[in-house]
């Protein structure tokens, strides 16, 4: 800490009164109301609130829909997080030489993380469209499948996911490739001298020393899986067909607001609060540790 | 430290930088042929910068398209000559003037707010030791937890009390606090001497004039890596306007685009005019990010350790 060194009475509570007005007003009291509210249910009318304990939470892990947009989310996020590092890391892995015009490159990577999801989202929309994308069509040669997510939720769902990796592929690998460069070349050398293969280097010398940058990418994609992929599925699919691609917070937000379930809406934000609670724990915890050097 | 939203969260390697080595003779080089390792390279990643810029391209194209000739099959991945119209087409019917500056009003006051007061904030908890300080801190700590898909319901409720609903106000104000720029100001002010504090104080300048004249333009790159993360943020915000305006003339473009999307499947979808409205509104974030790439890398960093 900073030895202190300038001395008044007021100036600092001015200095943070608006940082800490805004948090009070558009963060504590909204979460401590959606705490409350989680408890409540609206009367039949609507008109008042009526008490019911954990009868919202009960209700949501018997609700079938609830829990199938819970497994949603777990696939989607495994897509996203796990598939699309996985791939960025074996594309950097192999693309890792000493190689000039990196900068270039890096540019031409990044841009993508600019796209708004939902806009993201609906250019892939079209690419999928079952009568005039171009993704149908080239499938179109191999099999007779029809490839039409407005009647098949597991299309829908691969188009939700195309979208939200093609977002952030770039950004991943981007960090990748710099991670790689940054490995001393003298190390990977003395493990080849010792006989050791590519793969086998890989998984003992990159990999490990890598894992500060995975972990970076991981917390990112997850957070960006779970909690800013709203606009993706209320631009593209809303959700459908069914509720393939209800993701938690598309249903959420579906539930309070068309729905007008508050009580039940709001036991859904307590659950996401715990969600993020829990990466935030997990992220401080590899933070302090620093993962591996 | 951002758990949600603006910015990542962050414990990125600085592993020290490779020494190279010398000691390859020259023909062991060119028979293990780092030269076609390195035509490897330049083939994957070319290859991935195809297809991560395909939709792009793809996205362009059925912009300048006729319609009959966007949804005709086999697809045609040529440019063609229907540019303008379809752009004016998707001006107008989106209303699109109206919406981009919405998204400029919000996107730029977002942006301009928090780094303001993050400046402000992080200044008094360096620099002056006062009653409830950890509290202060706490409070900023914990809206990292507390990311707008948790609040969903009510803070609806908050904005319509305050009658904020359909306002700017609405649009800005409410995600101009959170803990990313507080700490990353804070983290940068720590690193500064405390010695330039006392000088600033023997020549007589007070806590403001010192923030003003030493600290804001020693912060000066921090402040251009925070805004470009922040405005990308603040424009593609879809969420918040959704839930916050209920007008079309407050809406912002990003949820405008999503209107000319028609739903149900009797109305025949203008797929031309849909990208070029989509063209219009990628174009100013992902220009951002092109024009300020350094910044950009170096928000995404740093944006909290």
């Amino acid at each position: 800490m900073k030895r202190t060194v300038f001395r008044n009475p007021w100036l600092p509570y001015a200095l943070v009164a608006p940082q800490v007005a805004i948090t009070v007003v558009f963060f504590f009291w909204p979460a401590l109301d959606s705490l409350r509210l989680s408890l409540y249910r609206a009367s039949p009318f609507g008109d008042r609130l009526i008490f019911v304990g954990l009868r919202n939470f009960e209700r949501l892990f018997n609700d079938g829909a609830y829990l199938r947009s819970v497994f949603t989310s777990f696939v989607f996020a495994f897509f996203v997080t796990f598939v699309g590092l996985a791939v960025a890391l074996l594309l950097a892995s192999l693309a890792n030489a000493k190689i000039r015009g990196l900068a270039v490159y890096r540019s031409l990577l990044l841009w993508p993380y600019g796209i708004a999801p939902a806009v993201a989202g609906i250019i892939w929309l079209f690419i999928f469209h079952p009568s005039a994308g171009v993704l149908p069509y080239v499938l179109s040669f191999v099999t007779s499948y029809q490839f039409n997510w407005f009647l098949k939720g597991w299309v829908a769902l691969a188009l939700v996911i195309a979208a939200a990796i093609w977002k952030q592929f770039g950004y991943n690998l981007a960090f990748y490739l710099a991670g790689l460069q940054a490995i001393p070349g003298s190390v990977l050398e003395a493990a080849s001298v010792d006989g050791a293969g590519p793969v086998r280097r890989f998984f003992a010398i990159s990999f490990p020393l890598l894992s500060p940058v995975t972990f970076f990418l991981f917390t990112l994609n997850m957070t960006f899986a779970f909690f800013d992929t709203f606009g993706i599925i209320h631009a593209v699919t809303q959700g459908g067909p069914g509720d393939a691609t209800s993701l938690l917070v598309y249903k959420a937000w579906k539930d309070g607001f068309e729905g007008l379930q508050l009580g039940l809406s709001a036991a859904q934000s307590v659950i996401l609060m715990l969600l993020v609670i829990t990466l935030t724990a997990f992220q401080f915890r590899y933070a302090e540790k620093k993962v591996t050097y | 430290m951002t758990v949600v939203g603006e910015s990542p969260v962050s414990v990125v390697a600085r592993p020290t930088v490779g020494v190279e080595t010398g000691g390859i003779r020259w023909w062991a080089r060119l028979r293990s042929g780092p030269r076609w390792h390195n035509v490897i390279a330049h083939g994957i990643l070319i290859a991935a910068i195809c297809v991560i810029a395909f939709p792009l391209y793809y996205a362009f194209v059925i912009s300048t398209q006729t319609l009959d000739d966007a949804i005709r099959m086999p697809p045609r991945l040529l440019p063609s000559t229907a540019l303008v119209e379809n752009y004016t087409q998707a001006w107008n019917r989106a209303a699109m003037g109206r919406l981009l500056l919405n998204s400029a009003v919000m996107a730029l006051g977002v942006a301009g707010g928090k780094i303001v007061i993050s400046l402000l904030s992080a200044f008094a908890i360096v620099y002056f030791n006062f009653r409830g300080k950890q509290l202060v801190f706490w409070m900023i700590f914990v809206t990292l937890m507390l990311p707008v898909p948790v609040r969903i319901v009510s803070t609806f409720e908050v904005i319509s009390r305050l009658g904020w609903v359909n306002t700017y106000w609405g649009l800005t104000v409410p995600l101009m606090a959170s803990a990313t720029g507080t700490f990353l100001f804070r983290q940068f002010y720590q690193t500064i001497p405390d010695s330039l504090a006392e000088a600033a104080q023997l020549d007589g300048a007070g806590p403001l004039r010192f923030l003003w004249s030493i600290l804001v333009p020693l912060s000066k790159a921090n402040i251009a890596a925070l805004f470009v993360i922040l405005f990308v943020y603040g424009w593609n915000e879809y969420l918040w306007p959704l839930m916050i305006t209920t007008t079309t003339d407050m809406r912002t473009a990003v949820v405008g685009v999503e209107a000319l999307v028609p739903r149900g499947g009797s109305q025949l979808a203008e797929w031309n005019v849909i990208m070029a409205a989509a063209m219009m509104v990628l174009l100013p974030p992902v220009t951002v990010i092109v024009l300020m790439q350094r910044w950009f890398v170096k928000g995404l960093i740093e944006t909290e350790k």
